[in-house]
């Protein structure tokens, strides 16, 4: 073979075998660091498996948030108007994290059913409802739980 | 009379935005129609056509301040995104704080963009001119159609006008906000060009050295702006969000991220395509990908289908149409590639140790980071598509590629600069790396041991890594005197292409060293602090000493004042708030900051947990600014390489 042929062929051989390596190591990966989203009512009823990382999320309850007197452990309900979840976490909240607004947590949940939060997120615009908690709260309660203004709390 | 007048400000804006549109249309057709016709006129329209454009889309922009600074509430998007109590600076910077008025700086900068290759383009050829202007009239097209039909900023509020303006979101009122975007939108906008050239090239079927050298500048400056764009937006996450962080793989970020690295790959590979006449139609595909990568992430901001710490309201109709759009600019591009991509033929070899190999290398690792990052932006929405659920990814996922591969990339960075084209004498090598080597090592070893106690394998590799790239560069540039009378004659006789390049190179090294020593030396307390109390972070002590309420014209605020003391020795006072803004009620942290070029304090108050105890967030932050300093480096290496001679002369020459 011509040695510029030859070379040129090498070189295309090594760029595939080195992306198809590079592909499967990216989706091995992912596989490992996807975090499934899952409404209240989701968790609630069993279907979640636990002590595994996943993201939850829906409207705060209004009322629910307790507070430490010593450090910054707090506790809080989510709710999807269906079911509500208890959330731990410990750490610094989002400004826009409050009661009746919606939040989205990752974390994991214990074997007690509750979710243990690493990480709460709260959206930069008041308007704004996570694409997630909108649809998660649509399948549990039909078009008139929407956004967490019009959701039944007391139930 | 004269006010009459003046209350149409926002129709005259409407209207040259149609006017803007038809010349945008014009653009498209008549070039490229006379180009195929070689009706000389008709190419030659090209260019007033696009000052025409330009000049109407300014108009139409300045229209749209006018209506933010005399506070006009009729028109709907002033009225969401303005009020009267605004400073004139931040109503001006209003006119981008929302959907409609940042796409019509996107158009601004694309009309601008448009106008400057018509402008600084006179010495290439007519032909190739004109369809480059005509693929710029067919993007404007598109993002001119975007905005009349889906999101006019001149939409009235009537027939009763609000009294009031609903106000700019409090987080972006601040000077990040202020230059932010346009700086990035250069960049993003700026791919454009490349990408024009590119289509252009497989239209005239001509792609040589001459394609590259005229398309080369365009590329590395809105390289360069891009780079500032998105660490300006790093920076202004760092201190304005109050998270502490200054990156969070946010499918935002990740938007702007991906042109970057494809940009950084098509800069690279537009040098070996302009110096040795290869890898001609890899740099037309990274072209294509660059800007397409910039429809995308225009598309993934913009339709909101992604959750994102950025997404704001957003309408899933706009997002349908830039899809629409990405996907005939892809489709199109593609087609046109595959049917007249140059055919490789006789193409010269080159050894393996050569530049070339080099910079292959730095283009396949770049392109690999950015598959990894279009893949984890991604996969949320195709799962989501599938029916596999709600899925997010998580940062270590980004992570665990992009250190190694960016690791290899820099390690690769300190070898490929000092080589020649072609073929390099393994012992010009070890002339020149070997010593730089050496001392990196050693600097390297040494640094975490004196720097800290504990000692970290991985701020040893960085530090080596960033030395050597650096040593090296100055090993190469003494080498490169050795023949000169003296200093200053042979520091004259080198080319500004070669400074900029070292400065781009040396600007990763900081960058670098930021990014890895901030992360790895970084204290950080999230605690409950109480009046009087005091924190104990090496070297520095921090005591609550105050709380009070503060009351300004647009907000009120809880103000800590934070005693910062250094080995018991009295600093400063750091006066973080926590802010809530009157006109919507929206609550914001204000980072208290100590910056420095060593180290960062950082203080951030979180939540009231009683009357006499804050949530606080303290950090101490090594090097941090070092990230962005990086970026200022690497946007000053582009500048200098644009005013390199070889541009300017062949200008000259053939305008005259």
């Amino acid at each position: 073979m011509h040695p510029i042929r030859k070379q040129r062929l090498m070189m295309v051989l090594l760029i595939v075998i080195f992306s198809s390596i590079a592909i499967g190591l990216i989706m091995f990966a992912l596989r490992e660091n996807l975090n499934l989203f899952y409404p209240p009512s989701k968790i609630v009823s069993g279907e979640v498996p636990h002590n595994v990382k996943i993201r939850g999320g829906g409207c705060v309850k209004p009322g629910s948030v307790q507070r430490s007197e010593h450090n910054l452990d707090v506790n809080f309900v989510i709710t999807d108007g269906v079911a509500d979840v208890k959330v731990f976490y410990s750490g610094i909240l989002p400004d826009l994290f409050a009661e009746g607004e919606a939040a989205v947590i990752n974390g994991k949940i214990n074997d007690k059913g509750e979710l243990e939060a690493s990480e709460v997120l709260a959206k930069h615009d008041e308007n704004y409802m996570p694409p997630e908690v909108a649809e998660g709260m649509k399948q549990a309660g039909g078009e008139h739980q929407k956004t967490c203004e019009t959701i039944n709390y007391a139930r | 009379m004269h006010a009459d007048w003046l209350s149409l400000v926002p129709e005259i804006g409407q209207l040259s935005l149609i006017i803007a549109f038809c010349f945008s249309v014009a653009l498209f057709l008549l070039p490229l129609w006379g180009s195929y016709r070689n009706n000389l006129l008709m190419m030659l329209s090209a260019r007033s056509i696009a000052a025409g454009f330009f000049i109407f889309v300014l108009i139409s922009f300045l229209c749209l301040t006018w209506s933010f600074t005399q506070n006009d509430f009729s028109v709907a998007y002033v009225a969401t995104n303005s009020n009267s109590l605004l400073p004139m600076h931040y109503k001006i910077s209003a006119v981008w704080g929302g959907h409609e008025g940042s796409l019509l700086l996107w158009i601004l900068m694309l009309s601008g963009w448009t106008f400057a290759v018509a402008l600084f383009s006179r010495s290439i050829p007519l032909e190739l001119q004109a369809r480059v202007l005509s693929v710029m009239g067919f993007v404007a097209i598109g993002f001119s159609l975007f905005i009349l039909i889906t999101s006019n900023p001149f939409d009235r509020n009537l027939p009763i006008p609000p009294q009031e303006g609903n106000d700019l979101n409090p987080l972006l009122q601040d000077i990040g906000l202020i230059i932010h975007p346009p700086v990035l939108y250069m960049g993003y906008v700026g791919f454009s060009v490349v990408f024009a050239f590119a289509i252009a090239a497989l239209l005239t079927g001509r792609m040589d050295s001459a394609w590259a050298r005229w398309s080369r500048p365009w590329a590395i400056i809105a390289w360069g702006f891009l780079s500032l764009g998105v660490a300006m937006g790093s920076w202004w996450a760092y201190y304005e969000l109050g998270w502490g962080g200054w990156w969070f793989w946010d499918p935002v970020e990740n938007a702007a991220f991906m042109p970057w690295l494809v940009g950084t790959a098509l800069i690279h590979s537009l040098a070996v395509t302009e110096k040795r006449g290869l890898f001609k139609s890899w740099t037309i595909l990274l072209a294509i990908f660059a800007f397409s990568l910039s429809l995308l992430g225009t598309f993934l901001v913009r339709s909101g289908v992604l959750t994102s710490v950025h997404a704001f309201a957003n309408d899933p109709e706009r997002g349908l149409f830039i899809l629409g759009f990405l996907l005939v600019v892809v489709g199109v591009s593609l087609v046109l590639y595959a049917i007249r991509a140059p055919v490789v033929k006789g193409a010269q070899g080159f050894d393996w140790l050569s530049r070339e190999t080099f910079l292959l290398a730095n283009n396949i690792l770049l392109v690999v980071v950015m598959l990894v990052v279009l893949i984890g932006t991604l996969y949320p929405l195709i799962a989501d598509a599938l029916g596999l659920g709600k899925i997010s990814v998580g940062a270590p996922f980004f992570n665990m590629f992009f250190l190694p591969l960016m690791g290899l990339l820099c390690l690769l960075m300190a070898v490929g600069p000092v080589l020649n084209w072609k073929k390099t004498q393994p012992a010009l090598l070890k002339t020149l790396l070997l010593k730089p080597w050496v001392i990196s090592l050693l600097i390297g070893l040494l640094f975490p041991l004196f720097y800290a106690e504990k000692y970290s394998i991985p701020v040893a590799v960085a530090v080596f890594i960033a030395s050597w790239i650096t040593t090296a560069l100055i090993s190469d540039f003494i080498y490169r005197l050795r023949h000169a009378d003296s200093f200053i004659s042979g520091f004259k006789k080198l080319s500004m292409s070669y400074y900029a390049m070292s400065i781009a190179h040396v600007g990763v090294a900081v960058s670098l060293i930021g990014i890895v020593l901030s992360s790895h030396y970084s204290q950080e307390r999230d605690l409950r602090l109480q009046l009087g109390q005091v924190v104990e972070m090496a070297p520095y002590q921090f005591t609550l000493k105050s709380l009070i309420p503060i009351r300004e014209s647009n907000y009120i605020a809880d103000q800590a004042d934070i005693e910062v003391q250094k080995n018991g020795k009295f600093l400063e006072i750091l006066s973080p708030q926590k802010r809530r803004y009157l006109a919507r009620g929206d609550v914001m942290t204000e980072v208290a900051l100590d910056a420095g070029l060593l180290r960062d304090i950082y203080i951030a108050m979180g939540d009231k947990l009683s009357d006499d105890a804050w949530a606080m967030r303290i950090h101490v932050k090594p090097f941090v600014r070092w990230i962005w300093l990086g970026a200022i480096f690497m946007a000053l290496g582009s500048l200098l390489a644009v005013i390199d001679k070889r541009y300017r002369t062949k200008t000259a020459e053939v305008s005259l």
